[in-house]
């Protein structure tokens, strides 16, 4: 909390505030990190970031994309929390993958967050590897990159990154946070510890703590990644190496996390893949086998090593419960802040109990919550698909609780 | 403001919600359990102006609600009001729902723990032509407002006025008012004029305005 200030003379210089040329040419993931195409503010080092760990951070650097624009009471911000492996890229042309924006079914002209009428703000997380500060990051006391010399941060501390963004950014309170996933736990951070900075919230199958089995899968991917010779102990940057089978692997285990058994099995089956029977060997005979391995060689193209296993530890320390004596409800307790929650039927990452535990702790403070249960057979991925009953929910929600906080329509917006 | 979705809204209330919108005072807290499609709570936050919150237990229902800007959960009357405090709300309504709880004393318990006020309606199992199918049949009723056939209805719990009344002297509950409407939708005479075994006769339905506190207006 200390390290919330909105002073409004703070020192912190802004990269070019202006969108980039629709005709980005592709970058490499390390390109991005160093430099990105997005907009950008860099907080100096006289103004570092208290980290749980105890440690300070800085100088820091926030990268974030927006779109739409603020009207002049500045009362129509909304922000995007992404999820792990996601980034501030959630509009625009992702410049290192050249794929469009990764939540374009729910934000845009005309969508449920309708960026005619709203002004969304993503930032790429504390720790992530698209142009914030993270161990790719250069350590200012070295010159080299952090490696693991980059502190152990938490889901708050990405929050408090972002609250540094939003009063840079001259506003003062969010109309709504939203996100889902690892997004869904920085918007019950932003609840809980800010819940004057914000109007609503909207925390999308996620969960206010990691359990035993979140943990577990995420240890696997992990030791997947200190397993691979070409990890170097994490220093695998100053010579040019990059631990692509470990972190490969990683994806794959965590990509199963993502979908469900019933998705797995109507996109796959036992299909085989470009064969006609078995080869006897360890070749991917199957097509969920081809499946997997692409999406792990895909993702080791965009997303750095360490980075995982720093985000992937942060997610691992949340616990809401345990910042507030071991009492969700404690949490939220007072809230002014209207909540909606959302589950998927057929999502065992973050399982709907899970989500009612957030909304019981609600109940429990008489907050205005809503929460719907959504049915789909996605698995945790279906926050990110075409799903029309979260589009509507979405809009109900967003479009009850602007009126009654006295947004304009997006025809008349400002 | 809640905003008016007239799409929702162009069905006539029902009498029972009207007469139910006339007990509630303006600005209150409520929390509408079994809410259903939410057209009781839209016509109190239309009305009323109330802080209104939903629990309702089926899933489509709910989406539909939160799509028309209501606040309403996901959940079951006999098992998420227990994480609501005392008192959080002005009154916690149970409109015809009471009957398909599985624990209709405990669910009473706790709307008048989270509310000041209780508002209970329930159809009424002593109606004389629930009675007449009874006696003449010898089977489980089926009329036009209890259409569902024993082994396939949701009410597990039907009761009686006179069997509701014992339930709220058994849970404390102070009977602020009680009103029966006849088949036709028109409000019976109150309890003064009229005696209770003539209501638990032309009732068709009844709603119950309850308080916790003995002493309390």
């Amino acid at each position: 909390m200390a390290s919330v200030s909105i002073e409004p003379g703070r020192k912190a210089t802004s990269a070019p505030a202006e969108a980039p040329s629709p005709e980005i040419v592709k970058r490499t993931a390390l390109e991005e990190a160093l430099s990105p195409t997005s907009p950008s503010v860099t907080f100096p080092a006289s103004d570092p970031l208290e980290l749980d760990c105890g440690q300070l951070l800085g100088p820091f650097t926030v990268a974030y994309e927006t779109v739409g624009s603020l009207n002049a009471a500045k009362s129509n911000a909304v922000l995007l929390c992404h999820a792990l492996t996601m980034d501030q890229y959630f509009f625009r042309t992702n410049p290192v993958t050249g794929k469009p924006g990764w939540w374009t079914d729910m934000i845009g002209p005309g969508k449920p967050i309708d960026t005619d009428r709203f002004y969304v703000i993503c930032a790429n997380i504390l720790g992530g590897c698209m142009g914030s500060t993270g161990p790719v990051s250069t350590n200012p006391a070295t010159g080299q990159p952090y490696g693991l010399d980059f502190p152990v941060i938490t889901i708050r501390d990405m929050v408090r990154a972002q609250v540094r963004l939003i009063d840079h950014l001259g506003i003062d309170k969010l109309f709504a946070v939203v996100g889902g996933s690892m997004g869904g736990m920085q918007v019950l951070e932003w609840a809980s510890h800010f819940s004057e900075r914000i109007h609503c919230a909207i925390p999308i199958a996620t969960a206010a703590w990691h359990s035993a089995q979140n943990i577990a899968f995420h240890e696997v991917g992990r030791q997947a990644v200190m397993a691979d010779p070409e990890w170097v102990q994490g220093r695998y940057l100053l010579s040019e190496r990059v631990p692509r089978r470990g972190l490969a692997v990683a994806r794959m285990a965590a990509h199963i996390t993502y979908l469900s058994e019933a998705a797995l099995h109507a996109k796959f089956g036992r299909s085989l893949q470009d064969r006609d029977a078995r080869t006897f060997s360890f070749n991917a005979d199957f097509q969920v086998e081809s499946y997997l391995r692409h999406q792990g060689s895909t993702f080791v193209d965009r997303f750095d090593a360490n980075s995982y296993l720093y985000i992937t530890r942060a997610m691992d320390y949340f616990d809401l419960a345990g910042e507030f004596d071991g009492v969700l409800a404690n949490a939220f307790r007072g809230t002014k802040v209207r909540f909606c929650v959302v589950s998927f039927t057929s999502d065992w990452l973050y399982p709907t109990h899970e989500n009612r535990k957030i909304v019981q702790a609600l109940n429990a403070v008489a907050a205005n919550v809503s929460f719907v249960e959504i049915e789909s057979d996605k698995g945790h991925d279906a926050f990110l698909l075409d799903e029309p009953v979260l589009f509507k929910t979405i809009t109900g929600f967003i479009n009850s609780a602007a009126a009654r906080h006295g947004i304009a329509p997006a025809r008349s917006a400002a | 403001m809640l905003a008016r979705h007239d799409e929702h809204t162009t069905a006539p209330p029902r009498v029972d919600h009207l007469l139910i919108a006339g007990l509630v005072k303006p600005g209150a807290r409520v929390l509408d359990v079994g809410c259903g499609d939410g057209a009781l709570l839209q016509l109190l936050a239309d009305r009323k102006d109330v802080d209104a919150r939903g629990v309702e237990i089926d899933r489509d229902r709910v989406n539909a609600c939160v799509a028309r800007g209501l606040s309403v959960i996901q959940g079951d009357a006999d098992q998420d009001l227990d994480a609501y405090p005392d008192d959080a709300f002005d009154y916690a309504i149970l409109s015809l729902t009471i009957q398909a709880t599985r624990n209709p004393k405990r669910v009473l318990a706790n709307l008048l723990r989270i509310g000041r006020h209780a508002i209970v309606s329930f159809p009424n199992f002593g109606h004389w032509k629930v009675r007449a199918r009874f006696f003449a049949t010898g089977r489980m009723p089926v009329t036009e407002h209890l259409p569902d056939t024993w082994y396939d209805t949701p009410n597990a719990h039907l009761c009686t006025i006179k069997d509701f009344a014992d339930l709220c002297r058994l849970v404390d509950a102070r009977v602020e008012r009680a009103v029966a409407f006849n088949t036709s939708g028109q409000q019976l005479g109150t309890w003064v004029r009229m005696p209770l075994t003539i209501h638990n006769l032309l009732g068709e339905k009844a709603v119950f305005l309850l308080s916790r506190h003995p002493a309390e207006k």
